[in-house]
């Protein structure tokens, strides 16, 4: 009885750093944004001309589009690939070989984004400027962020549909369902609720993914015309000026900051009643 | 394999005692020191004043000299704020800068670069004024290859991109780039890794990565070599001091390192990052 107390106490106390941890990086954007959230109308975000902050023009909104741009593009490539390699390994591989190919997308997991940066700008980047300059792009931001939430997706997606009950599966069998009539009819069903969660945890690697995507993607604050032309992401707009920025620069820079946290909010709500709507 | 498992999480949690043992270890004799020292401010003055200050703490046991890169302005803001000891800045004081005092370690230009396959060696000032506006976007037009120019930028903040402007008299808003970069190393390797870019680097920066095999070529501007010995004699025209900065009287440890860093004890270091000595001036 003694140590239910102790451990509900610990239990209570970890839960409680955690959350208050949250609270104060809001607490503190919300601070460090303040100067300017007050001085400036919030439209000015929105309607400036566009970002040259030591000319006092603070328009976010390219750098949102491309935020929302790469991140979307990354999902489009990664989710068909990434289901397709989970369900590779649950149900179509031999053992053996699914062990090493799952085994291969764990190793991917693990590479530090840096090095998939290094990777892209001299190698990717190149690549694409000989087939449409200038090389640095939405594309090359797509590409490497693709290859980053990847493995991400398979591993969840491999878990969920691992702990779907052996029993579903015998009953699917004795009612003499095709393998594909399994899997769209019970096997994704049944782990609906752990792959969307790996996809929206990917979906928010991808909107706050920096240094891979700050060496790739151009950093041209405008709106792009096509998947060849230059973005700037918010996350790679703060590691890029941050360290050079003073009073309102640096203010503004956290602004975008709240922007991008707000935005995985507004994710993980949507997330939120994405699976209340399931379970009614 | 619960028990593989748990192996390896006891593995794990030993190995981290270790390292954080370590990490204690490495940083008992630094505050046991009596006398530090901090210098923050620009990423062209950081690789230079960290090869002084080390030859400073061999000379002087004892003192622990700490550099942390972060641009110009950061550099002057610390000092003022009495955050940092010196500032690093390289580019001269501004009017409204006059309650600092600068001291001169070394000259730099600021060079163009373009790929080392690109037949293009020279441009005029009035052309790269037409290429980083976008009136020029192909290399046929400045006697090149008919292929697309990517015109490559600084990130607002840096004193690279404000020295760059203001001797081609240009606001950051007029230039049409096509990629952003941050520091000197990322640009290099972004000038690179496209046959068709141009940039703009620290002389020293771009001279110390093509002795290394970088595929990168230094233009010369209004025929005007961008090399060492055309900064020397003031030819060159786009040129900058690298400075050190303080705010008011220095105590002892940072007059000495001041000194230190003007003597010609660090000549060969300065030389080494392809700066240019400024007793040699």
């Amino acid at each position: 009885m003694h140590i239910d107390h102790l451990l509900a106490g610990i239990l209570r106390a970890g839960a409680a750093v955690a959350a208050l941890v949250m609270l104060l990086i809001l607490f503190f954007l919300l601070y460090e944004s303040w100067p300017v959230l007050t001085e400036l109308s919030v439209f000015r975000f929105v309607t400036d001309t566009s970002w040259h902050p030591l000319e006092r023009a603070y328009n976010l909104m390219p750098m949102l589009s491309g935020t929302l741009l790469a991140s979307m593009g990354a999902l489009m490539l990664a989710v068909p690939l990434g289901m397709a390699s989970a369900l590779f390994i649950v149900f179509f591989a031999p053992t053996h070989l699914a062990t090493l190919y799952g085994r291969l997308i764990e190793l991917l997991a693990g590479i530090p984004s840096v090095v998939f940066g290094f990777w892209g700008l001299t190698t990717l980047v190149p690549l694409i400027n000989e087939w449409h300059p200038p090389g640095a792009s939405l594309l090359a931001g797509i590409l490497v962020l693709t290859l980053m939430i990847l493995p991400m997706i398979t591993l969840t997606a491999y878990t969920a549909l691992a702990a779907v009950p052996e029993e579903l599966f015998r009953n699917a069998a004795a009612l003499g369902l095709s393998r594909w009539g399994m899997i769209s009819g019970v096997a994704l069903p049944a782990a609906r609720t752990g792959i969307t969660a790996g996809i929206i945890l990917a979906a928010a690697r991808a909107l706050g993914e920096t240094m891979a995507v700050l060496m790739v993607a151009g950093n041209v604050v405008q709106y792009p015309e096509s998947i060849f032309d230059p973005i700037r992401t918010l996350a790679a707009n703060i590691a890029l000026e941050m360290a050079y920025a003073m009073g309102d620069h640096r203010a503004v820079l956290f602004v975008s900051g709240l922007l991008l946290m707000l935005l995985v909010m507004a994710l993980s709500a949507v997330a939120g009643l994405l699976e209340k709507h399931h379970h009614a | 394999m619960f028990r593989k498992n748990s192996y390896l999480l006891i593995c794990l949690i030993l190995l981290s005692g270790v390292a954080a043992g370590l990490v204690l270890l490495s940083t008992a004799p630094a505050s046991a020191a009596t006398q530090r020292l901090v210098l923050t401010g620009s990423s062209t003055v950081a690789p230079l004043v960290s090869e002084i200050a080390r030859r400073f703490e061999s000379l002087y046991p004892g003192v622990r000299i700490d550099v942390q890169a972060g641009g110009s302005s950061r550099g002057i803001n610390d000092v003022r704020k009495g955050v940092a000891d010196i500032g690093m800045v390289s580019r001269a004081l501004k009017p409204d800068e006059d309650d600092l005092r600068a001291f001169t370690i070394a000259l730099d230009g600021i060079s163009l670069i373009v790929h080392a396959s690109n037949p293009v060696v020279s441009l005029s000032k009035q052309q790269v004024v037409s290429i980083f506006t976008g009136n020029v976007m192909r290399w046929s037009a400045v006697g090149g290859p008919d292929t697309r120019i990517t015109v490559v930028n600084k990130a607002e903040g840096r004193s690279t991109l404000e020295l760059f402007l203001d001797y081609f008299q240009l606001k950051n808003s007029m230039i049409k780039p096509h990629i952003i970069i941050g520091d000197n190393a990322q640009g290099i390797k972004t000038v690179a890794g496209n046959r068709n870019a141009i940039g703009y680097v620290s002389i020293g920066a771009a001279e110390y990565e093509t002795r290394r095999g970088m595929p990168v070529r230094l233009l010369a501007l209004d025929g005007a070599a961008a090399s060492i010995s055309n900064i020397q004699n003031g030819n060159f025209p786009l040129l900058r001091p690298l400075n050190l900065v303080i705010s008011h009287e220095p105590q002892d440890l940072a007059r000495q390192f001041l000194t230190f860093a003007q003597s010609p004890q660090v000549r060969d270091l300065v030389k080494a990052q392809y700066f240019v000595p400024v007793d040699a001036h």
